[in-house]
């Protein structure tokens, strides 16, 4: 019999398997997909970027003979007490109720192993993490849960959270499933009910406001902490002006692809700006004011390893805050939990139902018996160790730039792979002088 | 600064925001149950904040933002009205308000009694953690959104949206309310909520009957999120 010759079966590139799959899920359940992370869609970053290296022009440090100094000081242009860090990577607010208190001790043993700060979150201070974490940056958050003036002092650091890269404008949800006794009971609230985390602080509009409420942190605690702020990559240039304005000692600049404990992924994939894209223009505010290097600019969302340290701190970074990676580090999206994975309908490095409770690696969760799955130990010290491996890479692309501290790689050392991050990060396109929007073509 | 035997006055056209307020945190942490008389305030920001141990302070005159905030033990009063943010975070002592208060009184406090015998403007009692608020007058527009615990009292009216989002805080209004927030529902008067209320009024000098109060409270609907309750946001 003959055969009729067939097209072969073509999927949509616009319907494709995925978005078929989210309209099944939406359909079946009427509510929109809640995840945690970051963006997972791919956009510009700092692998579009390239460093030079030392050549004719610019003499090399030798690799393991000179060095290269990665000390960062947080917090100098109005607290009395700045912070002193060994290396430019911090680790970023995680709240516990999101996260076990036995990941909060993890994060604050490696932190303080590796010379660093943690930072709380959503949810108050705890003493894992307190008694764990040699300097420890107190977040202040629109929920206020578990606020209260002990902790203010007994911080190192204070981080007014605006907004944050998943979700800029946008508040928070921790589930019922992980609210325990003990997360109920810092938040003031009953167990097994959502708890919602504002968008907006309740006392305050707006930066007018902002410093009038800055003053008031800071009398209450002697003028002693650093105050940081915490914005969302939505407006960097004009946010980071008008949070100077408002008081800032340090800001601290989120995009995109920085984590959440959990929201709609909806939100998480548009709204913002990558991180690439927000942080030439939060310099050139600094610098504009006059105030680069003496307010410090902390960046966040989709920092991996020692390049993308480099490369933020060239851009003009004076740190960067880690979160996905640490989680990662401890253990988080491990192989070894695959089968575990696959009956919770995913696969490992896939895993983001964070908000569910049942995190196999016992990082998010508030199950009793997944959480003596992660050792603080053992976890802490891989920590330690990633963030050692980050800063020996960072020193390493420093030294080839030429530089003797961390803090003078600086964007004439870049060259850019793509036309979007020539754009975004200013630096010329590889092998032109030339970049989307430079002045005088 | 103006010694006397029963208290130090402190003139604030003499005397930063700064002095007076480490001189009152000094006195707070030193437990003496010392008294303080501030003088000339000109609605200043963030005064008599960060109070932590018994002792008592007047402020003679109008205060701007934050006055009281985070208070612990003492008691403040201002002979006055109170700008934006009084008594915010508030965890335990009195701050009685003589005059009116602005916007957000008494937010996300959660303990201590916040008294006021005027009005108290928009966001009363906002994510109120545990506090007690007593409003002689009248409140705002949507008081006691997203307010977890404590009792908030009005002897007046209560503005629109009253406890929008409620959580287990209980309201108790003797006026008008103008309209009530997503998941706040009346609810019934128990001797239980009449012995509180008694109480409370005590406390703040209220004359006003439990009797004559209606309570507000949570129909905790909302609690679980439902997609079949999504028109209520």
């Amino acid at each position: 019999m003959d055969k009729t010759p067939q097209t072969e079966p073509r999927q949509s590139w616009t319907f494709s398997n995925s978005v078929n799959s989210e309209i099944r899920r939406a359909a079946d359940t009427g509510i929109y997909d809640i995840r945690g992370g970051g963006a997972k869609r791919r956009v510009p970053h700092f692998d579009d970027l390239l460093f030079l290296g030392a050549s004719m022009s610019r003499y090399p440090l030798e690799g393991y003979r000179e060095k290269c100094d990665t000390s960062v000081l947080l917090g100098t242009r109005f607290a009395k007490k700045p912070i002193e860090l060994k290396i430019p990577i911090t680790i970023a607010g995680m709240s516990f109720g999101a996260l076990s208190g036995h990941a909060k001790e993890a994060l604050g043993r490696g932190a303080t192993m590796a010379g660093t700060s943690t930072t709380t979150g959503d949810g108050g201070m705890t003493e894992e993490e307190r008694g764990h974490s040699e300097k420890l940056v107190y977040q202040y958050l629109p929920s206020r849960y578990g606020m209260n003036p002990d902790d203010l002092r007994r911080a190192d650091a204070i981080e007014i959270v605006v907004g944050q890269g998943a979700k800029p404008g946008g508040g928070g949800m921790l589930l019922g499933q992980k609210i325990t006794e003990r997360v109920a009971g810092m938040r003031n609230l009953p167990v097994g009910i959502d708890q919602r985390s504002a968008c907006r602080h309740p006392d305050w509009t707006g930066p007018d406001d902002l410093e009038i409420k800055i003053l008031e942190i800071r009398e209450i605690t002697n003028w002693e902490k650093p105050i940081y702020i915490k914005i969302g990559g939505a407006r960097p240039y004009y946010d980071v002006a008008l949070a100077c304005k408002a008081g800032a000692d340090v800001i601290v600049l989120d995009g995109m692809q920085g984590g959440t404990a959990a929201t709609q992924d909806v939100f998480i994939e548009h709204v913002g700006q990558p991180t690439l894209a927000c942080i030439r223009p939060a310099v050139q505010a600094l610098q504009d004011l006059g105030l680069h290097r003496e307010v410090q600019l902390v960046v966040s969302g989709g920092i991996r390893n020692g390049a993308d340290v480099a490369k933020a701190l060239a851009l003009g970074a004076d740190a960067v805050a880690i979160g996905t990676a640490a989680l990662v580090a401890l253990g988080d999206n491990d192989p070894k939990w695959e089968a575990e994975y696959n009956k919770l309908g995913t696969t490992a490095g896939a895993y983001d139902d964070w908000h569910e409770g049942r995190d196999p690696a016992g990082i998010t969760t508030q199950d009793v018996e997944l959480m003596k799955r992660l050792d603080p130990e053992v976890a802490g010290r891989k920590l330690r160790n990633y963030l050692n491996v980050m800063t020996l890479e960072c020193q390493t692309l420093a030294r080839a730039c030429g530089h003797n501290h961390v803090h003078n790689l600086e964007p004439e050392d870049l060259c850019a792979l793509t036309m979007e991050a020539a754009a975004m990060a200013q630096v010329p396109l590889a092998g032109t002088n030339w970049y989307p929007g430079k002045p005088g073509f | 600064m103006t010694t006397t035997l029963d208290k130090t006055v402190l003139d604030m056209t003499a005397m930063e925001l700064r002095e007076v307020n480490t001189t009152l945190q000094a006195a707070a942490k030193a437990q003496a149950n010392a008294a303080f008389e501030i003088i000339n305030p000109r609605g200043s920001h963030a005064m008599a904040c960060g109070l932590d141990g018994p002792l008592d302070v007047t402020i003679k005159g109008s205060t701007g933002y934050y006055c009281a905030g985070m208070n612990k033990d003492a008691t403040v009063t201002v002979e006055g009205s109170a700008g934006p943010g009084v008594a915010e975070n508030m965890m335990s002592g009195v701050v009685t308000i003589e005059g009116d208060a602005s916007q957000y009184a008494g937010a996300t406090g959660h303990g201590g009694l916040l008294n006021i015998k005027g009005n108290a403007s928009s966001r009363c009692g906002i994510s109120m953690k545990g506090i007690d608020i007593v409003v002689h007058g009248n409140i705002g527009h949507m008081s006691a959104f997203m307010a977890q615990s404590g009792n908030l009292v009005v002897l007046g009216d209560a503005g629109d949206a009253l406890g929008d989002s409620l959580y287990e805080a209980r309201l108790f209004v003797r006026g008008n309310v103008k309209s009530l927030g997503a998941d706040c529902i009346k609810k019934e008067m128990r001797p239980e909520h009449i012995e509180i209320l008694k109480e409370l009024l005590e406390k703040a000098g209220a004359d006003a009957k439990p009797e004559e109060f209606t309570r507000y409270g949570s129909a905790r609907k909302l609690y679980n999120f439902n997609i079949d309750h999504a028109d209520e946001y």
